[in-house]
């Protein structure tokens, strides 16, 4: 169930110098999974943005953007107090009703947020998550500290070697992490693919693609998967490993 | 003052309650949007163009984002005419119950035949909308839509195997429109829907490529709106036939504008893609202007410009 609302910015602030975090005050009743996105309208600009959730209570959304386009340029000069007309609940997000109990959470650069709440559901349910994530150099990680404060292991990855293991995430996770029965990730499509090339246990994985609505109307953004023609905006982001077709 | 604001308007013998009517390819099948409200307000919905054979369509990315309106390279994703007519159709219904228009497109003649005379039997769909903008399989990948002869021949086709009033949807990228719809009603169309979108492109230049996989799509939004008006006034204009309008229509001024122009009814495509709201704040709003611009009939004001 989606729905469009008004949504009133609380803070606005870089974590790194292209990665903003924003926290909206409004109606959050439609986000029930983490994983799921909102899509949000900027003047201006003829189609709405979408992000990925990052964190949400009975009040407040936090979403995690990184400066790309003009989209989410307009994003980083607005406000507290401005207000935004958004969509959320959209996409079906990740389902955490499965037996696994030692999953592996793996994010690469602005695929890190949507694990966050993710996280905090797990450890909620008693299971004891390992997140690793990726980037490209020391100063563009984020949450690093946030996701320790949730008491589970935190492993990084950055491709220059500045800080953590020095390569990919799936270098990180053979050097630190071991015994996972699971994988949860998010991130771009090379990462993607990586893991489930290399690490034969079930999973959910989150994709991304340039949307018209948001909402399932347009067919803009189809994928082919095992189980037929899906829309990420509304029958992804997140699919199962054994429907994926790359 | 007016007090009295009568919106309904007739197309070919099918009475609307108003003319705003969400375009093919914007809508679905019209689920997604009864999440956000009851679509009975609408005069009518365009469905998803439909094919004989299910289709993916074109690779991703097919989206792109322009200013004042997006380009689009779906390239008719949908799942056939039987799954329309057994899945789809029937889904609709529940949940609409005004008149549908099915819009149907095809690669060759015999696809349009087949598909229209299938589509004829659905007692909902009242008005058949034939996209001749696909390209033609059998005549070097030419677009139906792009020369009177080929239009006029899918035209012919299509009305030997239906019985509902059908309207050939036109492509603007021709050099004359009007020659095109002529040639639509000489074939014996009941009426003109117009304008698809324009041919567009767009360049993501950090990647130096184009941003759509297919290179080119279809650009529609607020910025064709005067392109496609001028082209429903020329038409409207020149064929004694009833015009469905279409073409970056966002607003009630603008499907006033359209109206004055001479068309009939009058589609919103993009704008349901920003606002989900968007046909039903266009009904909402509709009164209001109508009674600001002195107008008591809504079907008074069509082709009132001459």
């Amino acid at each position: 169930m989606y729905k469009k609302g008004l949504y009133t910015i609380v803070e606005n602030r870089p974590l790194t110098a292209a990665v903003w975090r924003m926290v909206l005050a409004g109606d959050t009743q439609y986000i029930v999974r983490p994983g799921q996105f909102i899509d949000i309208a900027i003047d201006g600009l003829f189609l709405r943005r979408p992000i990925s959730v990052c964190d949400w209570d009975d009040s407040t959304v936090t979403i995690i953007y990184k400066v790309v386009g003009k989209g989410t340029e307009a994003m980083s000069h607005m406000a507290p107090g401005s207000v935004l007309d958004c969509l959320t609940g959209l996409g079906n997000g990740f389902a955490t009703d499965n037996g696994s109990q030692s999953p592996l959470l793996v994010g690469g650069g602005v695929g890190v947020p949507p694990l966050y709440n993710l996280c905090k559901r797990l450890t909620a349910e008693g299971r004891r998550p390992t997140v690793v994530m990726g980037f490209s150099t020391a100063g563009e990680i984020f949450y690093r500290e946030e996701f320790e404060k949730l008491g589970v292991d935190v492993h990084v990855a950055t491709a220059d070697g500045s800080l953590g293991v020095r390569g990919l995430v799936t270098d990180a996770i053979d050097a630190a992490a071991a015994g996972f029965d699971y994988i949860y990730a998010c991130g771009p499509v090379p990462m993607l693919r990586a893991l489930y090339d290399r690490y034969d246990v079930p999973g959910q994985f989150s994709f991304e693609e340039r949307m018209g609505c948001g909402f399932g109307a347009c067919m803009g953004c189809s994928c082919k998967t095992k189980y037929g023609n899906k829309r990420i905006c509304v029958d992804g982001p997140v699919l199962k490993r054994e429907e994926i077709i790359w | 003052m007016v007090n009295v604001c009568d919106t309904g308007v007739e197309l070919c013998g099918v009475r609307l309650d108003n003319p705003v009517i969400p375009a093919s390819g914007t809508f679905g099948f019209g689920r997604e949007f009864a999440e956000f409200y009851d679509l009975d307000i609408l005069g009518a919905i365009s469905v998803k163009g439909t094919t004989r054979e299910a289709r993916f369509g074109n690779p991703t990315p097919r989206i792109a984002e322009c200013r004042g309106g997006v380009i689009n390279s779906v390239g008719l994703q949908n799942p056939g005419i039987d799954a329309v007519i057994g899945e789809e159709l029937p889904a609709l219904r529940r949940i609409f119950h005004k008149p549908i228009i099915a819009n149907i497109s095809g690669f060759s003649i015999d696809e349009y035949e087949e598909c229209c005379a299938k589509i004829d039997h659905e007692e909902q769909v009242e008005i058949i909308e034939v996209n001749i903008s696909c390209p033609n399989v059998h005549n070097g990948g030419m677009s139906f839509g792009t020369s009177p002869g080929s239009a006029a021949a899918v035209t012919r086709a299509v009305k030997g195997v239906t019985t509902k009033p059908v309207f050939m949807k036109l492509s603007p990228n021709v050099g004359d429109i009007v020659s095109i719809a002529r040639a639509c009603e000489d074939a014996g169309a009941d009426g003109i829907c117009l304008i698809n979108t324009m041919l567009g492109m767009r360049i993501d230049t950090m990647r130096r490529r184009p941003v759509i996989a297919n290179k080119m799509g279809g650009f529609s939004g607020d910025a064709i709106f005067p392109i496609a008006l001028r082209m429903v006034y020329q038409v409207a204009g020149a064929c004694a036939l009833p015009v469905m309008g279409c073409g970056g229509v966002s607003c009630a001024d603008d499907v006033i504008e359209m109206m004055m122009a001479g068309a009939t009814a009058v589609q919103v495509g993009a704008a349901n893609l920003r606002d989900p709201y968007a046909c039903m704040r266009i009904v909402e709003e509709l009164p209001e202007r109508m009674r600001h611009l002195g107008i008591e009939r809504l079907e008074d004001i069509i082709g009132v410009v001459k």
